[in-house]
């Protein structure tokens, strides 16, 4: 048994579940940061393995990865920033009790 | 064989460190645990011929975003939240549904042939890499540099405290 691009797409949808289980349980504004940061790994592994396996003859894959990763830095910036504010003006980082636009 | 061995042990690292990610009740602790699996999938990138990606990954993922989040926590949570419950009341319908969810793309990945083209990648990717960004994808490019500068301009404005 070699290795082969289908060991590549399990591990990455292992990964992304766990992300998104991760999204969905967690209170903490950061925990779900970690999350999404694992799925957008997970979804690097497969733009790679992809680009390894299926289109060998150009490096598209990569190069999206390579964006990927910068959008991901993007994000977590932005978000965590978000999370800062969020906890100077309701002195809280858990999501269910941030909800002063709930009417 | 050597191969598949070290993609079974680079996958037990990475899944290992990311159920401590998701399961732990301690924030710091997932925070931290953040760094094995960053560098697990490092691992994986390398064992796809993907030397660049891995060291742009170790740089930015192991390095930057991960200290970024350890500040986050300690500035807000003050120590390792647990004290607080960490979890909401969905984890039965979350894992349902993310159970389902992982059973249908494993249904599709292994239901499908994909196609097995002739052709190999470079012996050394960087330099492709930069010659792709600089012409088939430069507006690709471009545009990520900008959103780049804009994120780091509102991330400073959202952050800094109001006078």
């Amino acid at each position: 048994m070699t290795l082969g691009l289908t060991h590549f797409l399990v591990l990455s949808t292992l990964l992304f579940c766990l992300g998104l289980f991760a999204m969905l349980t967690r209170r903490n504004a950061v925990a779900i940061l970690m999350g999404v940061e694992l799925m957008l790994n997970a979804a690097n592994i497969n733009l790679v393995a992809f680009n390894k396996y299926v289109a060998p003859g150009a490096l598209n894959g990569q190069v999206f990865a390579l964006v990927v990763i910068t959008l991901a830095a993007c994000e977590a910036g932005v978000g965590l920033a978000l999370v800062m504010s969020a906890y100077r003006n309701l002195e809280t980082v858990h999501v269910d009790e941030i909800n002063v636009m709930k009417w | 064989m050597g191969q598949l061995a070290a993609f079974i042990i680079l996958s037990v690292v990475t899944l290992v460190a990311a159920v401590v990610v998701v399961a732990s009740q301690n924030i710091v602790r997932s925070a931290l645990s953040l760094i094995p699996t960053l560098l697990g999938i490092a691992g994986i990138y390398i064992l796809l011929q993907a030397e660049y990606v891995a060291g742009i990954q170790v740089l930015i993922y192991a390095g930057a975003i991960t200290v970024l989040i350890l500040f986050v926590i300690m500035l807000t949570e003050h120590g390792t939240g647990a004290r607080f419950r960490q979890v909401n009341e969905q984890v039965l319908p979350g894992t349902i549904a993310v159970a389902v969810l992982a059973a249908l793309l494993m249904a599709v990945f292994f239901g499908t042939a994909w196609p097995r083209p002739a052709g190999a990648l470079p012996q050394y990717s960087a330099t492709a890499i930069g010659v792709t960004f600089l012409t088939n994808a430069i507006l690709v490019f471009v545009v990520t540099s900008f959103v780049l500068l804009i994120a780091l301009m509102g991330a400073i404005v959202i952050a800094r405290r109001e006078r």
